[in-house]
């Protein structure tokens, strides 16, 4: 059977099936993965690297971080694809958001720096 | 009815609070995963919007502050032997927390497994890392506040709005960890009693296990936009 392949992880057939796939050790190594980018993220600050790359590695870092959990962690990696875009989609509107907010904040900010010293504070 | 006509699925539930009902307690099923976890899911995504709010805001104004933003590394920084070792103590509460959710992801698999104590033992190991998190944030917060005197509305180390989005956030995302903690020690609890093993299921482990992995999830984007940006 093609499709019993897929069908394969606990909560699907709750109970049904011993989670013999995600031994232990998968967590071990993921746990061990989390600190050694979670390390990376503090040397970068350790470090004193400013401006771009900072901001550059601090998020590539978190998003490493956050699809290990999500994915591993969460099991997401092994849900259906139906459940997978109904849950991880969404969120993404929060980009429109940023998106938004980035060129607002950067008029805001010129508004601000032309006017605010002849007003002083 | 009685004519050649098909009779389609709408016909047959009445659309009335009846069919309202029939409707969604029917079983059709989209999402081939249960209920508990389905719903934990869309509650998380629903915290995803109230973190991403919050941490968006904070992005709008830290781009339009035209005093400087304090340097949090130096605000947050511990003073170990003498010298400003900085992030310290956010350094050690991240390393609580990812080991929190890794223990809680081994008592996931333990509950799959059907190992009773192992699996109520690792719960409580989680609820301990929640409860150190709480603990030391309890200490963050009173250093800031009585040390440095940071308040919502302005501090001594730049723009005035710094402390409003850091009681905001962090506390926000506390309060999330003391909920958890509360959880997992009910859930733990039933595990040890033995609930699980009489509802021969183990699934409310891994709903316990999806909200605490989204709090660890939450403080990765603070840790790094927060305190590292």
């Amino acid at each position: 059977m093609e499709e019993q392949k897929h069908f394969k992880h606990p909560s699907f057939y709750p109970g049904d099936a011993p989670e013999t796939e995600h031994p232990f050790s998968l967590y071990i190594s993921v746990w061990i993965l989390l600190f050694v980018l979670s390390a990376f993220s503090y040397a970068v600050d350790l470090a004193e690297i400013q401006g771009y790359l900072r901001w550059f590695l601090v998020t590539v870092f978190a998003f490493l971080k956050a699809g290990l959990v999500v994915g591993v962690f969460m099991h997401m990696a092994w849900e259906r694809m139906a459940f997978l875009y109904a849950i991880m989609l969404p969120p993404l509107f929060l980009l429109a958001l940023i998106g938004i907010l980035a060129v607002d904040g950067a008029f805001v900010y010129y508004i601000r720096d032309l006017f605010m010293p002849l007003v002083g504070e | 009815m009685s004519n050649n006509q098909t009779v389609t699925f709408e016909h047959s539930i009445p659309d009335n609070l009846k069919g309202l009902v029939a409707d969604w307690s029917s079983d059709v099923q989209t999402f081939r995963v249960r209920w508990s976890k389905a719903m934990m899911w869309i509650f998380l995504v629903s915290d995803t919007f109230i973190f991403g709010s919050f941490l968006c805001a904070y992005m709008a104004v830290r781009l339009t502050t035209i005093e400087p933003w304090p340097p949090t590394s130096e605000v947050f920084a511990l003073h170990v032997g003498g010298a400003d070792v900085p992030l310290l103590l956010i350094a050690i509460m991240t390393f609580i927390l990812i080991s929190s959710s890794g223990t809680m992801a081994m008592a996931v698999t333990s509950g799959y497994k059907k190992q009773r104590k192992k699996t109520a033992f690792l719960i409580l190991l989680t609820a301990l890392g929640g409860v150190a998190f709480v603990g030391m944030q309890m200490f963050e917060w009173s250093k800031l506040i009585f040390e440095e005197g940071i308040r919502p509305w302005g501090n001594p180390f730049g723009a005035a709005q710094f402390g409003g989005f850091f009681f905001m956030i962090t506390g926000f995302h506390g309060l999330h960890v003391s909920i958890g903690v509360v959880y997992l020690s009910i859930v733990a609890k039933r595990v040890w009693e033995g609930r699980y093993d009489r509802l021969d299921d183990y699934q409310m482990v891994e709903v316990v296990g999806l909200y605490w992995h989204f709090v660890d999830l939450v403080w990765i984007f603070i840790f790094a936009f927060f305190y590292l940006w």
